[in-house]
């Protein structure tokens, strides 16, 4: 199974994501967890707390989905993805997404057992949903 | 004479004295197009590099910059972290095994930090960062190689400082300021200016190479 990483600027942003997106992908089996906040507790996210979290989702999923905030979240996760060795780096992709709608679904596609590539195209569609119509 | 990993260690603790004393000025220029933490973010990160370097002897560039590069990016939660912390990791991987450096060897490692930068923030010359700064200063060593260390890092402070003052006319793209469009012209970048300052602190301590 895909694991789907939050990473925020803001801990309860990326906890409280974090818990939506599990919620809403049936059953909350999918493995969805959250990092944010600077070491210091702070508003940012360090290289190491998104390598930490990375790596300790990799121990029990086959990939997983990185869905950054903005800004220093977004280089801080691809410092992290660069840690990483080449091998376990393709287990690993980043989404051009926003936060919630793209962790909501792709923590969606994940729990119907896709893979890394078609979770990551589910996130990437997020910023066409359309709150309007449904 | 050769660059040495001491004088390496030279330059970054003038650069935390640097950075101490321009924090409220980086902070000011941040606030006017980021979001005000450069000071505080390059103050931290470099307090406690230097913390973390001064307990140490370093047998090789490698070392030392790896350890700094480490520090940053945990003590920055700020685009700083990754980006100062890629900065020095891919200048401590070309200089692995090294304890002494020409002028050439400094240039490619800043070159392979500069790359790594523009890599990680898919940044190009003009787009308002700090590759404005080091683009031109690494451009600068490489081009005075052949005169030594004093001479070639003189150049190179001195077109990173014309790199940084360039910024200020420039349309931010890339951070922060990139979502104010119009309103970051007019505005030296913070990033361009703590990166002058690093390349000024390795041309202090090169005086003696």
């Amino acid at each position: 199974m895909i694991g789907v990483l939050v990473a925020s600027h803001s801990e309860e942003a990326a906890s409280g994501i974090a818990k939506i997106a599990k919620e809403m992908s049936g059953q909350g089996n999918v493995p969805v967890v959250g990092v944010g906040g600077n070491e210091s507790g702070g508003l940012g996210l360090s290289v190491p707390k998104v390598y930490r979290a990375l790596m300790a989702l990799l121990e029990r999923c086959d990939g997983v989905l990185i869905v950054p905030d903005i800004g220093s979240s977004v280089l801080a996760s691809r410092a992290a993805v660069d840690m990483l060795t080449p091998e376990v780096m393709d287990k690993v992709a980043i989404a051009n997404a926003p936060i919630l709608e793209g962790a909501m679904l792709a923590a969606i596609e994940s729990f119907i057992g896709s893979d890394l590539a078609a979770v990551l195209d589910a996130a990437k569609e997020a910023k066409n949903l359309d709150k309007s119509e449904r | 004479m050769s660059f040495t990993v001491e004088m390496a260690r030279d330059a970054l603790r003038k650069m935390n004295a640097a950075v101490e004393s321009k924090k409220e000025y980086l902070t000011e220029l941040d606030s006017a197009i980021g979001d005000a933490d450069h000071g505080t973010n390059m103050s931290r990160g470099m307090n406690r590099s230097i913390e973390k370097i001064d307990s140490k002897t370093y047998e090789d560039f490698g070392g030392l910059f790896r350890d700094v590069a480490m520090t940053i990016m945990s003590a920055v939660g700020g685009s700083a972290g990754p980006l100062y912390g890629t900065f020095f990791m891919k200048m401590g991987q070309k200089l692995s095994g090294k304890k002494e450096a020409s002028v050439s060897d400094m240039a490619d490692a800043m070159n392979e930090g500069l790359v790594g930068i523009m890599t990680l923030g898919k940044s190009q010359p003009g787009d308002k960062t700090m590759v404005d700064a080091l683009s031109p200063a690494v451009a600068a060593l490489r081009e005075n190689a052949a005169g030594g260390h004093s001479a070639a890092w003189a150049k190179a402070a001195r077109a990173a400082e014309a790199g940084m003052k360039n910024t200020i006319p420039m349309l931010a793209k890339r951070g922060r300021s990139s979502y104010l469009g119009e309103r970051s012209i007019g505005h030296q970048d913070p990033g361009a200016t703590s990166s002058y300052y690093m390349i000024n602190c390795f041309k202090d301590a090169a005086k003696g190479a």
